[in-house]
């Protein structure tokens, strides 16, 4: 059992440090800051991936940066490892705890301390939640763009770990296109001022910034964020396309894409999670459909009406055979809810589900869904495919039951040859979740020695005795020699024309 | 696809550079050696390695050579109505992708679609060892592994040879339209630039030189409408022209023997006052937050202004190319550029000291 595996890997802090570290932590912080006691620790025990879990040596709630840089300069003199946290919704684990270590909580730095409408930046704490800012923003038509479907609960922090995108990533970009700067602290106590932090298009030097977002807490800890906002667009129009074949709803998303439109969203859903999330939220969606597209463009009203009159145009050509225009704001939202609902509503029909993350290039997708069907079948396991298809990025969810012997196995080993399908497509294993501990052996597919090498030396150029979240998102280059993942590059996958990226 | 690839010679190249301890001075279209510190080492031309590899419009995804001309790239894109949205200066025909990229500069169109390290997907690279990386993909999301390509965009060559390299494309607007409002006040323009930045408006340009306010315009032809009937203003004769000449620093303000500063400060920042500068002396791009001074001032008055203003500056042409010319960082992060440059070249062979001192 992978859950057993990762508790193996590191033993609990020796009694004798875990007494000095609580005293000395207790020094620099208020009393309820620190938590030792097992009922204490137990809510920190898993991000949301919820199939790994161990408990922390201890978990610190420091309430600002001068707390946060005292903590790991102690961490760093007593050899301590760190793993950051913010509301533990990452879905890869990287937020997974070590017994040996330090967890370190940045839900108190929760404000937004700067919100300036003429330069269209709020600067907030790592704890503010992702949603907020857009609710802080709303006052002066603003948005903030990246929306996770966790925005309602997981924080800045976080999303700046993990580059965390969204629905709106084709037209409004990830968090790494949405960071002008950030501030960080390295593990040696050191506050790095990155990009334009206080609202400048870019920083001197070498982009620090770009490199520090979606590095999974493996180079610092990110203490300030100054976050681009956008106008609100003043229009939204939606619509629903149905399809009675799969293939040809990928190739309406071609279409609209090659025809000069950047639709601020446009998802795809099979019919095993249309018909769950329309059993879920009644949504409206057609049950018998193969697939249906949900196509959202915004702007200016002039500009987004006659957008959407050519996206429907190009749905119908392209074979739709249903496409329905939502007439008010209420439809729309009822559109959408299906699509943001499919998770949980894959949840009402099996025990346990498990989502994965690969990308690939759109073109791909016909034959990627058939070898999905096909590595399902032959797993015995039933998969709900949910695509961001403007930018690419797959969910494909696999339905089972941990509580019979064996599925859990199965289904992780279902996931992996997934992923590997998604790298010979010439895609990548993780789009927008991150690596984590979840992907760490497919990380070996993804990349050869050389690449992971470097990664391990980046790390140490801002972390050189490897206390900051140890372990996650690079695996050992003797991980990868005994999984002999380097051998499945001797041309067994698909597509073997491909270069492996 | 056509082209030469010329990895393997590269490669070697690198190596004997590397067993000898030669610095090389990388270089594709030579149209840009006035950038950053002054250049030392061997050249190494690198505009042989060339050719677009992959081009799907469908997929927005680009992937070319590194020695590739900027004119080529842009070409193929014209011919399926798309663009590099962060729209690259070519300061000469030879121009290439690789050095747009390893300059990481960015036109007018800049902060409205993404600057060049937003635009870049995934690049293949020679490090300093002669080792052929790979990083990143040919995706729009792809979070696996440290964003070596983002980092790479911008550092001058530094960090390794950029090989090929894989960028997001953007399809080209149907309409576009410029705009220009007198107005000759510099205080009072970036408070009007400010204002338009606020409100859902097709924009794709915003600047402001000698005594006009300059828009452009883009989208639908319904969009570009509705946004032209709100802002006034005239229509010029050539305002793509314009553009052009501001994006290649041809217009009239880039042509004057002082030095030229790039100061990248907070759009809404203040106009900035300095001794002995008139506002003709100034060009403001970005909507405010690029500004360009063509001024004799010391570096310090420049750099000190630049820094209360929440930003930074570049000692961008002319000047003493042997001082600093890139706003000097803090000794962390210096520490830590020296560290990054050690990873990947740790010979440092690779276009010494163009950057800092030491990277």
């Amino acid at each position: 059992m992978r859950a057993m595996s990762v508790s193996a890997q590191a033993q609990p802090l020796s009694p004798g440090l875990r007494a000095t570290l609580l005293r000395r932590l207790r020094r620099l912080l208020p009393a309820d800051a620190v938590l030792a006691r097992e009922e204490e620790l137990r809510p920190y025990e898993c991000d949301a991936l919820s199939a790994y879990r161990r408990l922390p040596g201890v978990v610190v709630l420091p309430r600002d940066a001068d707390e946060v840089r005292a903590v790991l300069r102690l961490c760093r003199e007593l050899q301590v490892p760190v793993v950051a946290r913010g509301a533990g919704t990452g879905l890869a684990g990287g937020a997974l705890p070590r017994p040996d270590g330090v967890l370190l909580s940045l839900a108190r730095l929760d404000r937004i301390l700067r919100l300036d409408p003429d330069n269209r930046i709020a600067v907030v704490q790592p704890g503010v939640r992702n949603l907020a800012v857009s609710e802080a923003a709303a006052a002066h038509g603003l948005f903030y763009a990246p929306d996770p479907s966790s925005q309602v609960a997981c924080t800045i922090g976080g999303n700046v770990a993990e580059n965390a995108g969204g629905v709106h990533c084709l037209k409004y970009g990830l968090t790494v296109h949405n960071v002008l700067g950030l501030k960080m602290i390295t593990m040696d106590g050191e506050l790095l001022e990155l990009g334009g932090v206080h609202g400048a298009p870019d920083g001197p030097g070498l982009d620090l910034a770009a490199l520090a977002v979606g590095s999974e807490g493996m180079l610092g800890v990110v203490v300030e964020a100054t976050l681009r906002l956008l106008p609100v667009p003043p229009a939204t129009r939606v619509a629903l396309a149905a399809f009675d074949d799969i293939a040809t709803a990928g190739k309406a998303v071609g279409r609209i894409i090659g025809a000069g439109i950047v639709p601020a969203g446009l998802e795809m859903m099979d019919n095993a999670a249309l018909r769950a999330a329309e059993d879920f939220v009644h949504a409206g969606y057609p049950r018998d459909a193969a697939a249906i597209l949900l196509c959202e463009v915004d702007g200016e009203a002039a500009e987004a009406d006659a957008q959407m009159a050519r996206v429907c145009a190009l749905l119908r050509e392209a074979g739709a055979t249903e496409v329905r225009v939502a007439r008010d704001e209420a439809e729309r939202e009822r559109f959408w809810k299906g699509r943001k609902a499919a998770f949980p509503a894959v949840g009402r029909i099996s025990p346990d589900y498990y989502c994965m993350d690969g990308t690939i290039p759109r073109h791909r997708l016909p034959r990627v869904l058939e070898g999905i069907a096909r590595l399902a079948r032959e797993h015995g396991l039933p998969v709900a495919n949910v695509f961001h298809a403007g930018d690419g990025n797959l969910h494909p969810l696999i339905l089972y039951d941990a509580a019979r012997p064996g599925e859990l196995e199965r289904t992780e080993e279902l996931g992996a040859k997934i992923l590997e399908l998604c790298v010979a497509a010439g895609g990548t294993i993780t789009g927008e979740h991150g690596v984590g501990m979840e992907k760490i052996d497919q990380m070996c597919v993804q990349f050869g020695t050389a690449e992971l090498q470097r990664f391990h030396d980046v790390k140490a150029a801002f972390d050189p005795a490897g206390l900051l979240n140890p372990g996650k998102a690079v695996p050992t280059l003797h991980r990868c020699a005994e999984l002999g993942a380097m051998h499945v590059h001797g041309g067994r996958l698909p597509f073997p024309e491909l270069e492996r990226f | 696809m056509g082209g030469t690839d010329l990895t393997d010679s590269l490669r070697e190249t690198v190596r004997a550079a590397g067993r000898r301890g030669t610095p090389l001075c990388l270089r594709g279209g030579g149209t840009r050696t006035f950038y950053g510190r002054a250049p030392a080492g061997d050249v190494l031309d690198l505009s042989g390695h060339r050719g677009i590899v992959r081009y799907q419009p469908t997929e927005l995804v680009i992937t070319a050579r590194a020695g590739t001309p900027l004119a080529e790239v842009t070409a193929a894109l014209a011919e399926h109505g798309q663009m590099l949205g962060f729209e690259p200066p070519a300061f000469g025909e030879d121009a290439t992708l690789g050095g747009a990229i390893a300059c990481g500069l960015g036109g007018p169109r800049r902060p409205f679609a993404g600057a060049a390290r937003d635009a870049v997907l995934g690049l293949r690279c020679l490090d300093g060892t002669g080792e052929v990386l790979r990083f990143g993909g040919e995706v729009m999301k792809n979070v696996a592994g440290y964003d070596v390509p983002r980092l790479m965009t911008g550092a001058l060559g530094t960090l390794g040879i950029l090989l090929e390299i894989s960028l997001k494309v953007l399809p080209r607007p149907g309409t576009e339209l410029t705009l220009i409002l007198e107005e000759p006040d510099p205080q009072r323009a970036l408070e009007r630039m400010a204002g338009w930045q606020r409100q859902p408006l097709p924009l794709s340009g915003l600047a402001w030189s000698s005594g006009r306010l300059w828009l452009r315009l883009e989208g639908t032809a319904e969009g570009v409408a509705a946004a032209r009937a709100r802002l006034g203003g005239e229509e010029p004769a050539d305002g793509p022209a314009f553009w052009r000449g501001l994006r290649d620093h041809r217009l009239a303000f880039f042509s004057d023997e002082r030095p030229l500063w790039r100061l990248a400060v907070p759009p809404a920042a203040p106009f900035i006052r300095l001794p002995e500068t008139r506002p003709g002396d100034w060009l403001l791009d970005w909507g405010g937050a690029q500004r360009w001074l063509r001024s004799t001032l010391p570096p310090e008055t420049v750099r000190a202004a630049a820094t209360a203003a929440g930003g930074h500056a570049t000692l961008f042409r002319g000047g003493d190319r042997g001082g600093e010319v890139f706003h000097p960082p803090s000794p962390a992060v210096l520490a830590l550029h020296r560290r990054l440059k050690a990873v990947f070249d740790p010979g440092g062979i690779f276009n010494p000291g163009r950057l800092y001192p030491g990277v």
